[in-house]
């Protein structure tokens, strides 16, 4: 018993960034603007919340500057999609770019250090030994994280704006001729998108009380991959973040038994996402305006 | 790449496509001067000064020469890399693990072979490991996009991953030199430094690499504008309707150009691998496949374009060690991100000025 409360608690730890991230992400590719941005939201969404903590001693205050942060690049992706018409795929990749340099000139010019910021107030988790739901309940993020996948599948199928994010991501033309402001939905779309990965970042730099250079480590891929398995739905796309957490977790408290190569284990997401794509089980299609001007 | 503005082609003058061409890298590299001014006056330093150092500290002196061309070697492969996709309408991402698998492929090979191996025979089986390693790895995707209609993008970023951590292991269990991420020297296929010829280069990891590099930009060149099967990739580029109806297989188009594009990365391993250190290392190039998406870009997948943009990048990559006295160096990290999105910005903005232009004129 003691050990699956640790298995789930861990499980649910490891997957509060990817299920930031995620809910994020599937509002902007309904959308219809790729997400392959995740990646950097997360690290600036890390620094930015590392930097208000350190500036304001409050986790609190670190959490809505990590948020600031995602908005601040979720606009300038949104501009250089929207605005300028940018190929998705490359303004991504351009925002991963940024994400990276910018925490690491600044980490650079604030800290002085090239690896690590000194250690800043944040939420702490609570000792493995404190019972589950306690323990989960030191950082509110967690919480928080569980509930903000709920909630984003209610604000997709449940309100006017969800509807209108859908519409776009279809078939903007058809939007257009409702009336729906298809430039506006998406800018919306795409910063909110910005925030919540910014807050699956600053679960990181507030958990752990600092922010180390590339401390996103591919997790914003992780979240996409866990999307595109989940076939764009916001609930599928949660439970794929768990099911990819509980693989980690698996693997790390197997360590010692060296059952599988933990390589292996690291790959999972990845294999299952092509998998999902090839449409062995059940084909993964994508919303038709994706990536479409 | 927006299919309305493809079929504007026959409309477009010369002048128009030089445009076309040549001023969304311009526009970039304004906007990156920019926001390096802003990042180098947010240090308190002048502009100038740190331009200076940067100029002088890599085109300024043999060492730092050296180490801008080999720099530029590496990201002339990926740029190709990611060019050829582009030209046949494919985004391959995958040029991180495809790079690393070719880094991998010669050295097995350069281990494999007896100590005393000639030179001759060596390297170009080395250099072919390589080749075959990277294509391998690009053929996935193609088969997968071209059978299963799996999107390129998703399925290189996901290989990506799979492909590092699978080398990884294979590291792991049985290449690794106890206490470090590198196998053991390789034994034959090694490359000389251009130190070698030219002793001003001492120090600098410039290698017989580049050398070969700028031939495969030659082929590449060749094959795309001069063949037959070239043709057809850019045909399945601009219109794989159009194509297919031209009696040209897309899907084979496809696997080709992603096999080709995963070939040409894979190449970039040997500058390291046999041109440098003389073994395979884990991460020994990271980023490099990545950035050579922004190489293809700023080139506008042209090869004489690309080795341009591979000594632009270079030289910034470099010149970011030269100036790190006055400014830390991770701006130039920061900067490529702003040329990638400031050159992907004005791609389409340019383009849709100009035909705005044309339209005046009619």
């Amino acid at each position: 018993m003691n050990w699956i409360t640790a298995f789930l608690a861990q499980t649910l730890r490891i997957a509060v960034p990817y299920l930031f991230a995620a809910a994020g992400g599937v509002l902007a590719e309904r959308a219809g603007i790729i997400s392959l941005t995740l990646e950097g939201f997360m690290l600036g969404g890390a620094f930015t919340a590392m930097l208000g903590s350190y500036y304001s001693g409050s986790p609190w205050i670190g959490a809505l500057c990590g948020i600031a942060g995602g908005l601040v690049l979720g606009t300038l992706h949104a501009i250089a999609t929207i605005r300028f018409k940018a190929d998705q795929v490359v303004s991504g990749i351009a925002i991963n770019l940024l994400g990276v340099g910018l925490t690491r000139y600044f980490l650079k010019l604030i800290f002085d250090s090239s690896s690590n910021s000194p250690r800043v107030p944040g939420f702490s988790a609570g000792t493995s030994s404190s019972s589950l739901v306690t323990g989960l309940l030191h950082n509110p993020l967690i919480p928080l994280g569980l509930l903000i996948v709920p909630a984003v599948a209610w604000l997709l199928y449940r309100t006017p704006f969800g509807l209108r994010v859908r519409a776009v991501g279809e078939h903007p033309e058809a939007a257009v001729t409702l009336g729906v402001r298809v430039t506006r939905v998406r800018y919306a779309a795409v910063a909110l998108s910005g925030a919540l990965a910014a807050l699956g970042g600053a679960y990181l730099s507030l958990d752990q009380h600092q922010f180390t250079d590339g401390m996103s480590a591919g997790r914003g891929f992780i979240a996409l991959a866990a999307i595109i398995f989940g076939r764009w739905d916001p609930m599928r796309a949660g439970l794929a973040c768990l099911f990819f957490a509980a693989a980690e977790t698996l693997q790390i408290q197997l360590q010692g038994m060296q059952a599988i190569p933990s390589q292996f284990v690291q790959m999972i997401p990845y294999v299952l996402t092509i998998i999902a794509l090839v449409g062995l089980v059940g084909r993964a299609v994508p919303p038709a305006a994706l990536g479409r001007e | 790449m927006s299919d309305a503005a493809q079929t504007l082609i026959p409309t477009r003058t010369m002048r128009d496509r030089i445009f076309e061409a040549v001023l969304p890298p311009l526009v970039a590299l304004l906007v990156s001067i920019v926001a390096g001014d802003l990042l180098i006056l947010a240090v308190g330093q002048s502009p100038g000064a740190v331009y200076r150092l940067m100029l002088e500290g890599t085109w300024g002196n043999a060492y730092g020469f050296g180490q801008v061309l080999y720099k530029a070697t590496t990201l002339t492969c990926t740029g190709l890399a990611v060019a050829v996709g582009l030209r046949a309408g494919l985004f391959n991402i995958g040029a991180e693990g495809q790079l690393a698998a070719g880094g991998l492929g010669a050295a097995l090979v350069g281990l494999a072979l007896p100590a005393g191996a000639p030179a001759l025979v060596a390297a170009p089986l080395c250099m072919l490991a390589a080749l075959c390693a990277g294509g391998a790895v690009g053929f996935v995707p193609g088969v997968l996009r071209a059978k299963w209609g799996a999107h390129e993008v998703i399925t290189t970023i996901m290989l990506n991953f799979i492909v590092l951590a699978f080398l990884s292991w294979t590291m792991s269990t049985q290449l690794r030199v106890p206490e470090t991420l590198h196998t053991s020297a390789i034994h034959a296929g090694a490359l000389q430094r251009l130190a070698t010829w030219l002793p001003s280069f001492h120090g600098s990891a410039a290698n017989a690499s580049l050398m070969i590099v700028l031939i495969a930009a030659i082929l590449v060149d060749q094959y795309l504008f001069r063949t037959r099967g070239g043709f057809e990739l850019r045909a399945v580029g601009l219109q794989p309707d159009a194509a297919e109806n031209a009696g040209i297989s897309v899907g084979r188009a496809w696997i080709r150009a992603l096999t080709i594009s995963g070939a040409l990365a894979g190449l970039g391993g040997i500058n390291f691998v046999l041109g440098y250190e003389h073994y395979y290392e884990e991460g020994f190039a990271t980023g490099a496949g990545f950035l050579g998406i922004a190489v293809a870009l700023v080139g506008r997948s042209n090869p004489l374009g690309v080795v341009l943009a591979a000594l632009f990048f270079a030289t910034l990559s470099q010149g970011g060690l030269a100036i790190n006295a006055l400014v830390p160096k991770q701006m130039v990290d920061a900067l490529q991100g702003v040329v990638i999105l400031a050159m992907a910005a004005s791609v389409p903005e340019v383009r849709r000025l100009l035909a705005s232009s044309r339209k005046g004129v009619r």
